[in-house]
């Protein structure tokens, strides 16, 4: 059974996955740190769902390539971010409800775009598409781990590039605004990483489940340390590990368990960071349970 | 498509009443975290009763909604994780669960995940369930949620009121918010199970929250806001389910961006609360404020020596600081209305100037 399972990994299409999706939970683990840093964290949930009817879009007009697809979901994320902004500044509608009205919203159009595309465009197999909902990361080719090292570094290059505006935004927006930074530039800097972030994502874990590879990780990272530096590290090595494992685990589970059919690998690997959440929960050395005992049971200094 | 589109003006129309409390209350996302996890109630459920056709999987499902808000609140408690993230970590988990699940373990069931996920009103228009006997459509759960939902919006509506707009005194009365707002949670995740087969889990935050905020922006009243969601909700689906036989296209889909756009022109259009309204507000306020501004600078010169440079309407700019144009623009606007005359180069204030200076100044000015 053991050499079924370890000659079940053993293929270079699965390194090739592992190593697209560990890179694309670096990057998530990396900027979504900020995000949950900010209260921010549902953000991503609206830009992953938001990116369908740009991806679609692009299908429609005749793009077939990775980039295409991905520059397709940016606009459409940010074009639904700055609405939501737009919306919670210009009435009287709450962040939340503009947030989470817009999230489907957008999905909606991407469905009607989805369906006409099936319907219309002679040729458009629907079967990509629908790939983008949940995930497929053994879709993965060359193309799009390129992508995926190529965006992803300039996003992290960003990141490292203002990390001092950054930080200081995410922890004190007032006192940035009062340091003459350019606060809402920043925040739209931090916004389009996101983006960025989850586009590059979809079609390994896809629409519906990017979110948790945002917040997880750094929920995670968060228990082990209160340095900024430390939780954005550990982030974006939670984020690579469960992006590898969860893939492995997805592969495996198509392989022994799906039958013919593939098991989606967004689910896979939500769950592989749902369990790093879990375990620094109890473990974490900074806030978890088992720490914070040990803590509490320390003798009291004799006075 | 007659059918379909009852099917969607019920969900809609069910869905915008408890809407309204989730918008007021900012617990938005909370409907989105219950949808979505519906899915590994019913899955669960059926591995409980084997059968894809029990009402049981409904009951499943409704139950995991509300177990999903506890599971939330729980992890905020815990002060190791913010409001936001919790959300944002409880529900993926499992909704992934429960897709993983489904693909893995229900394959036999002719349960088609993308097409359960997605929502298919035209499914939801057919007989689905047998209780004792007695043939039931979706329609018929989803028409039973939405009698639900408005008698206990009547029954309850002092008790909602007033924990949504002031929990502290609702408290202190003796209301019991938490009795309400788990009462809230039940109703949503009911609401959402009796959706399902429609819209599915991920479009449903947009059935309940999209009327709701269009509704926010036309009233100041609960029990109007309550009824302009429902018609709200109701529109944005007759035109969705029109749109979508059209189209050949997702109807789920077509009626909530249908919400969208019903959403986009009120929040562009709104009377007081519009884009429109509130740039001319802006103008109005603009103007009305140069038009003061002038007939302070006239009254404070007044009767002196220095009037006649002062008032004089070719130095104007240079004393206001406003370009040439503007000055003509002004002072036109100000002649319109009756602030001032011309006497030659003189600006000269009417009473009805020096009253709107004196105002400005109040008690000093008089």
């Amino acid at each position: 059974m053991l050499d079924q399972f370890l000659e079940a990994l053993n293929t270079s299409a699965l390194r090739t996955v592992a190593l697209g999706a560990a890179g694309l939970g670096l990057v998530a683990g990396a900027v979504g740190a900020f995000a949950v840093l900010r209260r921010q964290s549902l953000q991503g949930d609206m830009v992953s769902h938001a990116a369908l009817p740009g991806v679609a879009a692009a299908v429609l007009f005749g793009f077939r390539a990775p980039v295409a697809l991905i520059v397709g979901g940016a606009v459409a994320g940010w074009v639904a971010m700055l609405l939501v902004n737009g919306i919670a500044r210009r009435s009287r509608v709450p962040f939340d409800a503009a947030l989470g009205g817009m999230l489907a919203v957008f999905f909606g159009l991407g469905l009607v775009l989805m369906t006409y595309i099936q319907h219309h465009v002679p040729g458009a197999s629907q079967q990509p598409l629908e790939r983008y909902l949940f995930g497929q990361a053994a879709l993965l080719r060359d193309p799009d781990l390129n992508l995926i090292a190529c965006i992803g570094a300039a996003a992290l290059v960003v990141l490292a590039a203002f990390w001092k505006e950054l930080k200081v935004l995410s922890f004190d927006p007032d006192y940035a605004a009062s340091l003459g930074l350019p606060v809402r530039t920043l925040d739209l800097l931090l916004t389009t990483l996101t983006v960025v972030a989850v586009v590059i994502g979809l079609k390994a874990v896809g629409v519906v489940l990017m979110t948790a590879l945002l917040i997880a990780p750094a929920a995670a990272a968060r228990q082990w340390t209160d340095r900024l530096g430390r939780v954005v590290l550990l982030s974006a090595g939670f984020g690579a590990l469960a992006g590898a494992a969860g893939t492995m685990f997805g592969h495996l589970a198509s392989e022994f368990l799906g039958g013919h059919k593939a098991v989606p690998t967004g689910p896979t690997i939500v769950l592989c960071a749902t369990a790093l959440v879990g375990f620094s929960l109890v473990f974490g050395t900074a806030r978890g349970f088992v720490w914070q005992l040990r803590v509490f049971r320390k003798p009291a200094p004799e006075v | 498509m007659g059918e379909v589109m009852l099917v969607l003006v019920v969900v809609a129309a069910a869905c915008a009443v408890p809407g309204c409390f989730l918008v007021l209350r900012r617990m938005a996302l909370v409907s989105d975290a219950i949808s979505h996890v519906l899915l590994l109630g019913i899955v669960l459920a059926y591995f409980a009763v084997r059968d894809v056709d029990s009402p049981w999987l409904l009951a499943g499902a409704a139950v995991t909604g509300v177990v999903t808000v506890a599971l939330v609140e729980a992890l905020q408690r815990t002060g190791r994780v913010k409001a936001d993230a919790a959300i944002g970590l409880v529900f993926p988990a499992l909704f992934a669960l429960g897709v993983l699940l489904a693909t893995v373990y229900a394959r036999n069931i002719h349960l088609d995940i993308d097409q359960v996920l997605l929502g298919k009103p035209e499914y939801a228009a057919n007989v689905r369930w047998h209780a004792g006997g007695v043939a039931v459509k979706p329609l018929y759960v989803m028409a039973a949620a939405l009698g639900l939902n408005l008698v206990l919006a009547a029954a309850f509506f002092k008790e909602l009121k007033l924990t949504t707009f002031d929990p502290g005194l609702a408290a202190a009365l003796g209301f019991r918010p938490g009795v309400v707002h788990y009462g809230l949670m039940t109703v949503v995740s009911v609401t959402a199970v009796a959706a399902f087969d429609a819209v599915g889990p991920v479009l449903v935050v947009g059935f309940f929250v999209v009327p709701a905020a269009t509704a926010f922006l036309l009233t100041d009243r609960l029990s109007v806001m309550l009824a302009l969601a429902v018609l709200v909700g109701a529109a944005g689906a007759v035109a969705g389910t029109g749109l979508a036989f059209w189209l050949k296209a997702s109807t789920a889909g077509t009626v909530a961006a249908a919400l969208g756009v019903l959403f986009g022109l009120v929040f562009v259009f709104a009377p007081n609360r519009g884009l429109v309204a509130q740039a001319a507000r802006r103008r109005r306020q603009r103007r009305a404020f140069h038009e003061t501004m002038l007939a302070i600078h006239l009254f404070q010169h007044e009767h002196t020596t220095a009037e006649a440079d002062e008032a004089a309407f070719a130095g104007l700019h240079h004393h206001l600081g406003w370009t040439a144009e503007q000055v003509a623009v002004v002072v036109g606007r100000a002649e319109w209305n009756g602030l001032v005359t011309r006497a030659g180069e003189l600006l000269k204030l009417t009473d009805a100037g020096r009253t709107r200076a004196r105002d400005v100044f109040g008690e000093r000015g008089a």
